[in-house]
């Protein structure tokens, strides 16, 4: 199903890169042709599962009352407020969680956990939710017909429903209103080889308690860590694998 | 029966003008508040990020599942032989597909984005019990005009009973799809059972046969067309046995949640002290839908009454729309476990009992499909031969006058026969 995903996904963007091209070819002077769009990295390197995209959230040191990555994410995917905290969109979240026996208190980030074994793609009728084969869970927003089941399946509470028409968004990261939508791991930054804004903004303020890598890189720093000091994920009892691992909860 | 002892009803008279106009008014405000919540967005609900399907889904998911249980009557004429309930089935058949119209109206309505309905036929995911629904809603429109057709249609006539046991299956099947909606989502701790699916069959068949007993009251006193106590009688009587069957499930639900001690903290939301739903649980869903219902039915008084019959029907209903209230909406108001055991909260509303409150757009677009399902039946008996001209005693059972002689006969010697 997934690998279907992918392999319509890009079909259609070479389609739509050369249906470009050719348009630019026309536009231009009889010997100049455009060929850029057709060379932009995503659409002429397929996805591998070699890589698995996931991140490791460091509680001891997210800092209290921070939260520099929400504010980044927001930025960064057009997320705009409408004074409606019970409908606006949050793909970040600070959770703030209390041990009742202990009365120890700390907080950290949640958002999607881009699982291996997604119950959101699971139950969505159209296969919008859908999981690339590099790990990162998306929503197709062409496809999604906004039933919302995906919302009612996830164990995170990761997703939003836009429940408002939408001005000034973003061109990389296209939202819809009636459709579902949720963190995407900043696909459009890691697919030209950066990192995901919540990150970038969490080493911006010397906090460094995110840190995104490939889990499947025995070299890179978030493997490596994991496997030096350990981690855990939220709900790990459900079996999902997420690719968000959590030290220090 | 034969085929003459059906037809159309008049459908002139200003009662039933003014009814379909009424009933119009409704699917238009119905229409007029999709609209607005496809142009204007999902913030002019009570609907948020929490509480993700509300009124809506209520109406559309008692509709469907009642769909499924109007069927009931023709089934146990065609699958297991009671030739009482034959004269019934057409009925019946045309009551299933008016309640599914209906849901699936409010529920495609519903979608955030309702114009891509042709996306919802034409792609598919198939670990989704919701694609499969889609296969098992229209499948089942399909499957009962074709029984309709063979129990409508002289020449068809002998093809009737294995369609009708396909049909049986087929409702069979939607029903557990429908329930099991319910029972996949394993991070819900008010849904993930399997008891669910059977739940909601159970359900159907009581809520399905409510509506059908007031459909049937209502028409043929409504025509004026003779309606007999022997089938009205043993109609209600089986009406009982759903409505005990179905407190009978909710009981076993609760009880195996009760036992697991990870599912208290939902149980005591949902029986103790969840509020409105607490509320809703005990005193619409199992004392008025429930309790009594079961007294007015098995009176041996009130029991032969036509009020008694109808309130009853009515409180089944009532009853009905708070139990899936319950479920829908009181499940997802109790707030996800991300951190078993922990206090949690967050901006996003984590840890909190989430507040719903219907808003007009929503009750009205629910109303807009019950209305919708009620105007097709309406109609549909207008144009065709669904209502028999008589169901008095003497014609649905031709023993009728025989039997109630002989018993009389027999009751000083209860010997014999």
């Amino acid at each position: 199903m997934n690998e279907d995903n992918n392999n319509t996904d890009l079909a259609r963007r070479r389609f739509m890169g050369g249906l470009a091209a050719a348009a630019a070819g026309t536009a231009l002077a009889p010997g100049i042709v455009l060929v850029a769009t057709a060379e932009a990295k995503p659409a002429d390197q397929a996805v591998t599962s070699k890589v698995r995209w996931g991140m490791l959230i460091d509680t001891t040191k997210c800092a209290d009352g921070c939260d520099a990555c929400v504010r980044a994410c927001n930025e960064e995917n057009g997320l705009t407020r409408h004074d409606d905290p019970l409908r606006d969109a949050q793909w970040i979240r600070k959770v703030e969680v209390e041990n009742p026996d202990t009365g120890y208190t700390h907080a950290f980030p949640v958002m999607c956990q881009h699982c291996a074994e997604p119950p959101c793609a699971d139950v969505c009728p159209t296969g919008a939710s859908f999981k690339r084969a590099d790990g990162i869970v998306l929503v197709d927003k062409h496809i999604c017909i906004g039933c919302r089941y995906c919302m009612m399946a996830c164990p995170y509470k990761a997703r939003s429903f836009v429940h408002e028409p939408l001005h000034d968004q973003k061109s990389y990261m296209p939202r819809g209103m009636g459709t579902v939508e949720s963190c995407t791991f900043c696909v459009h930054r890691v697919d030209n080889g950066e990192t995901t804004a919540c990150v970038e903004a969490c080493d911006k303020d010397g906090h460094q308690a995110l840190v995104f890598g490939n889990l499947k890189d025995p070299n890179s720093e978030i493997a490596r860590r994991l496997a030096k000091y350990g981690g855990t994920e939220i709900r790990k009892d459900l079996g999902l694998d997420p690719g968000v691992h959590y030290k220090g909860i | 029966m034969n085929h003459n002892d059906y037809s159309e009803i008049q459908g002139r008279s200003p009662g039933y003008i003014a009814l379909l106009a009424l009933l119009g008014v409704l699917i238009l405000a119905g229409l007029i508040a999709a609209h607005a919540m496809e142009t204007e967005g999902h913030h002019i609900t009570g609907m948020t990020n929490q509480i993700v399907w509300g009124t809506p889904h209520v109406f559309a998911v008692f509709l469907i599942v009642a769909a499924s249980g109007a069927l009931n009557v023709a089934s146990i004429a065609s699958v297991f032989g009671r030739s009482m309930y034959k004269p019934l089935s057409r009925l019946s058949g045309l009551l299933a597909i008016s309640l599914l119209v209906g849901g699936l109206a409010v529920l495609v309505l519903d979608l955030g984005r309702p114009d891509r309905l042709i996306v919802a036929m034409t792609t598919y995911n198939f670990k989704s019990i919701f694609a499969w629904n889609i296969f098992l809603y229209t499948g089942f429109m399909v499957i009962v005009a074709v029984y309709l057709w063979m129990m409508m249609e002289r020449r068809m006539n002998t093809y009737s009973k294995p369609v009708g046991l396909f049909a049986f299956v087929w409702r069979l099947t939607l029903t557990t799809g429908t329930g099991s909606i319910f029972g996949f989502l394993v991070a819900r701790e008010a849904y993930d059972s399997a008891i669910m699916a059977p739940m909601f069959i159970i359900m159907s068949f009581s809520f399905g046969l409510a509506i059908f007993l007031l459909l049937l009251m209502g028409l043929y006193r409504g025509t004026a067309r003779p309606l007999g106590d022997k089938v009205l009688l043993r109609l209600k009587n089986l009406l009982g046995v759903f409505v005990a069957a179905v407190l009978y499930f909710v009981a076993v639900f609760h009880l195996t949640n009760l036992y697991i001690t990870q599912h208290h903290g939902v149980e005591r939301f949902i029986l103790l002290d969840g509020g409105i739903y607490t509320e809703l649980f005990w005193g619409v869903q199992v004392l008025l839908g429930g309790i009594v219902p079961l007294f007015l039915l098995y009176h041996p008084k009130l029991g032969r009454l036509r009020s008694s019959i109808a309130l009853a029907s009515v409180l089944v209903i009532v009853g009905g729309l708070a139990q899936v209230y319950v479920i829908i909406i009181g499940g997802q108001a109790y707030p996800l476990d991300l951190f078993p055991g922990m206090v949690v909260s967050s901006s996003f509303y984590d840890g909190v009992v989430n507040s719903y409150t219907p808003s007009l757009p929503e009750v009205l677009l629910g109303v807009g499909g019950v209305a919708l399902a009620i105007a097709m039946v309406l109609v549909g008996v207008k144009v065709l031969r669904f209502l028999p001209r008589s169901l008095a005693d003497a014609e649905v059972d031709p023993h009728h006058g025989a039997t109630a002689e002989a018993t009389a006969g027999q009751a000083p010697a209860p010997a014999g026969a």
